[in-house]
């Protein structure tokens, strides 16, 4: 590569410093808490996959962003409409309020489904209410109710609707719960109010709380579920299927023999969340935005929820036999076949990707969960994650996080944008992982880069069949010939000495 | 517009803010003065003297049916009352739902960018009971009204809504350059009346521009739908609210930057005029009670 990736400074807690000293002293002294190295916790065993056991845990997270810095974080109508109800495509999701928060969250997250989009599906649509002056100063619940009521009409196939309230349903105090009550009497359906006002909480995090609890309230344990259940029946919870994500593990559960009885939420349908709660077990792939409605129905209906990670070979391994050992020995040699059967594939995608990538260096910076998920998933390519960090993470993500880096790691929480510059700009590695706000700044800088909130357009990253595509992916941006081209040759020596 | 003057009545709900500028406007007038009354009070009462008749067409409501105030035309909201004055209602939602807040902000704007303000001598601006948000607090805000009058009599919660008042329009009287005009008695024969009145002016840096007193001839006037000045023009409630318009019309300038006090200088105020039992007087009261009651 014509542009060297010189190796930045091996000491991180230097860095971390030199970049605090821009900030004025109070500014300096908050961002100092969400920033630091990973160290070793001698206490803790260590990860039998990873074998890590480092303690990332000191960092402050879960609190508001300081005023000033660019935050990429989102809000809590983000976190309801974008990330948890968005992909459930039987149901029409109203952007309760002002046309911007819908028109510009139109299509969504690349969450794929299988439906006629405008028949009996509507994720990639946009419906908003649309408030004008009018509706703020007397009130928008008529107009809702009529659009719902309309909404009956133009789509008779959608099996209900949720209202994603956005900020000034919450100052004018409309109450969407008395018109979600009356249309579901009127139409039979059901109806599901969210309070998830963006100004509510310091990022998307609260929105997938709210989210949670509104499954919780106007979903579950609303009249008779025709449903039979099954001995191997599991959830799919907290994968959104972007790029087809959830296809890609629903095939491995189901070929270890167990049955997958509904996905939330990418590709899902209303009735498989109502079925939710007679499976045997709850899979948690996204643990930050839906341990919510496991831990409640762990409480009411007795399902046991357990977390699993299908990103690279190793962790797949590692998650298929844990999920086999909840069930009986068919189950899990069950498992050891299907690791078994995908071995070659796995060391094919190993043969010819690792001598290109061994050795990388990466900086992640993600949303709340595949700033840890992926890390196993590039040591299985010989690359090396050596900065990580969340937009919206809490505590108890942290301390997972602390399995998955080696010690000496650098951390960053909702880091700013100044801040990851700079953080870039030492360490120079050879692949960031970020978003679409991150890639071209980072491109600009000489150095690699691929979405991991989109995949890049591409996809599915999740399970065997995503490892290859992650591989390639990962190999294209890296090795790709532009960056032999970076620099301008007339600028380059040879030039200036023909001169 | 250099010579126009822009005055807003503050108050406590029911403190007789309504009555009160519409009696004191109607006195205006026969001081040659061309006056538009802007209520900012979703009941749209705040010009029914003037007009003998309750407001129907509010610039909210109209707004509402035609699609959005852009399709609203001045004439549409714009009535003429007792002697000319000019009358526009805010309007707003039934209580209960939507932000009438943001209908005043709606409407002052939509009533000045479409010269309901020129060829007129003042814009008095009627305000419902207390600062209760951003969108009650135009009129003092960015520049609208230079003059404050609050409305207040010797109840304590009135007392109460007057400071909360200043304290609104200290907030936006480095800004804005709102001041303070003064306050405006109405009584309501409580103790020491006119003297608590005068103290409470003097703790807000300000003064009390007139005593209203009591009458019940005012209403008569409002059964009627009319002003005092309108239905006895010749009475002694009368030639009071004459006395207040031209008090107010001299105090052009003279207004002052509120010096609103904590709660409890204000309770040390009313126990000082006696309104207020100190607690050891409370605890001598309750005593008293009981070896009464033994």
């Amino acid at each position: 590569m014509a542009k060297d990736h010189v190796s930045g400074p091996e000491d991180y807690e230097s860095l971390i410093e030199q970049v605090l000293e821009a900030y004025p002293a109070k500014a300096k002294k908050k961002r100092a808490k969400h920033l630091q190295v990973s160290q070793p916790d001698p206490e803790a065993t260590p990860d039998p996959e990873t074998g890590h056991a480092s303690k990332c845990d000191t960092t402050k997270s879960n609190i508001k962003s300081i005023p000033g810095v660019m935050t990429v974080r989102g809000c809590a109508y983000a976190g309801s409409k974008g990330v948890v109800w968005g992909p459930v495509k039987d149901m029409i999701h109203i952007s309760h309020g002002p046309v911007g928060c819908g028109q510009y969250s139109w299509s969504q997250r690349r969450n794929y489904y299988i439906g006629q989009t405008g028949i009996d599906s509507f994720v990639t649509m946009q419906f908003t209410t649309d408030f004008q002056e009018k509706d703020i100063v007397f009130g928008g619940d008529k107009k809702l109710g009529k659009m719902i009521d309309e909404l009956e009409e133009l789509f008779p196939l959608s099996k209900g609707t949720t209202i994603q309230s956005e900020c000034p349903i919450g100052l004018i105090g409309d109450d969407i719960e008395a018109v979600a009550r009356a249309k579901n009497k009127e139409h039979e359906k059901t109806m599901v109010p969210v309070r998830c006002e963006g100004f509510r909480g310091v990022s998307q995090s609260l929105g997938h709380h709210i989210a949670n609890d509104a499954v919780r309230d106007w979903v579950l344990d609303k009249g008779d579920v025709d449903y039979e259940p099954g001995p191997y029946d599991v959830n799919i919870i907290g994968d959104y299927n972007i790029g087809g994500d959830a296809w890609s593990s629903r095939i491995l559960l189901e070929e270890i023999g167990l049955n997958v009885v509904g996905n939330w939420s990418g590709d899902a349908t209303l009735a498989e969340m109502e079925r939710a709660p007679k499976a045997k077990l709850n899979l948690i792939h996204c643990y930050r935005s839906m341990n919510y409605i496991c831990r409640y129905m762990e409480e009411k209906h007795g399902v046991a929820w357990m977390e699993y990670n299908f990103f690279g070979p190793t962790q797949i391994a590692a998650s298929l036999r844990a999920i086999a050992a909840k069930f009986d020995e068919t189950i899990q040699a069950n498992a050891e076949t299907v690791i078994a059967k995908y071995q070659p594939l796995v060391d094919a995608i190993n043969a010819k990707y690792r001598p290109r990538l061994e050795g990388k260096s990466v900086m992640l910076y993600v949303g709340g969960l595949r700033p840890r998920h992926v890390v196993t998933a590039y040591d299985d390519l010989g690359m090396n994650v050596v900065g990580t960090g969340y937009e919206f993470a809490h505590g108890d993500d942290y301390k997972r996080t602390g399995h998955y880096v080696k010690d000496g790691t650098l951390i960053y929480d909702d880091v700013t944008g100044y801040e990851l510059e700079k953080f870039i700009e030492g360490i120079r590695p050879d692949l960031v992982g970020s978003g679409i706000k991150e890639k071209y700044p980072v491109q600009k800088m000489g150095i690699p880069f691929r979405q991991m909130h989109s995949w890049d357009y591409s996809g599915p990253y999740h399970g065997y069949d995503g490892y290859a595509i992650f591989a390639r992916d990962m190999d294209l941006a890296i090795n790709n010939p532009v960056w032999g081209l970076y620099d301008a040759p007339w600028k380059g020596p040879e030039a200036i000495a023909a001169e | 517009m250099s010579g126009l003057r822009q005055i807003a009545f503050y108050g406590k709900g029911g403190i007789g803010k309504s009555t009160t500028s519409q009696n004191t406007l109607a006195a205006l007038v026969e001081l040659g003065q061309k006056i538009l009354i802007v209520g900012c009070d979703p009941k749209a009462d705040s010009t029914r003297l003037i007009l003998n008749s309750k407001a129907q067409d509010t610039v909210l409501h109209l707004a509402a049916e035609m699609g959005s105030v852009e399709d609203l035309e001045l004439e549409d909201v714009l009535k003429i009352g007792y002697k000319d004055i000019k009358c526009v209602e805010s309007g707003g939602p039934e209580p209960g739902v939507g932000c009438a807040g943001r209908g005043v902000i709606t409407s002052i704007n939509f009533l000045e960018e479409n010269g309901a303000y020129d060829d007129v001598d003042y814009v008095s601006y009627d305000v419902l009971g207390d600062v209760v948000c951003g969108g009650f607090a135009m009129p003092i805000r960015e520049n609208k009204a230079q003059e404050i009058y609050i409305v207040m009599s010797g109840e304590m919660m009135a007392l109460y809504a007057a400071n909360n008042i200043s304290k609104g329009i200290l907030k936006y009287a480095n800004s804005g350059g709102v001041r303070l005009g003064g306050l405006i008695c109405n009584e309501r024969q409580t103790d020491k009346e006119l003297e608590l009145a005068e103290a409470m002016a003097a703790k807000l840096g300000s003064k009390l521009i007139h005593f209203v007193p009591r009458d019940n001839i005012v209403q008569h006037a409002e059964l009627r739908r009319q002003t005092v000045l309108q239905y006895a023009p010749d009475s002694a409630q009368a030639d009071e609210y004459r006395q207040l318009a031209q008090k107010i019309h001299a105090n052009s300038g003279k207004g002052v930057i509120p010096t609103p006090v904590t709660m409890d200088e204000l309770e040390e105020m009313l126990m000082e005029f006696g309104i207020m039992q100190s607690e050891e007087e409370r605890l001598a009261a309750i005593a008293a009670t009981e070896a009464e009651a033994v």
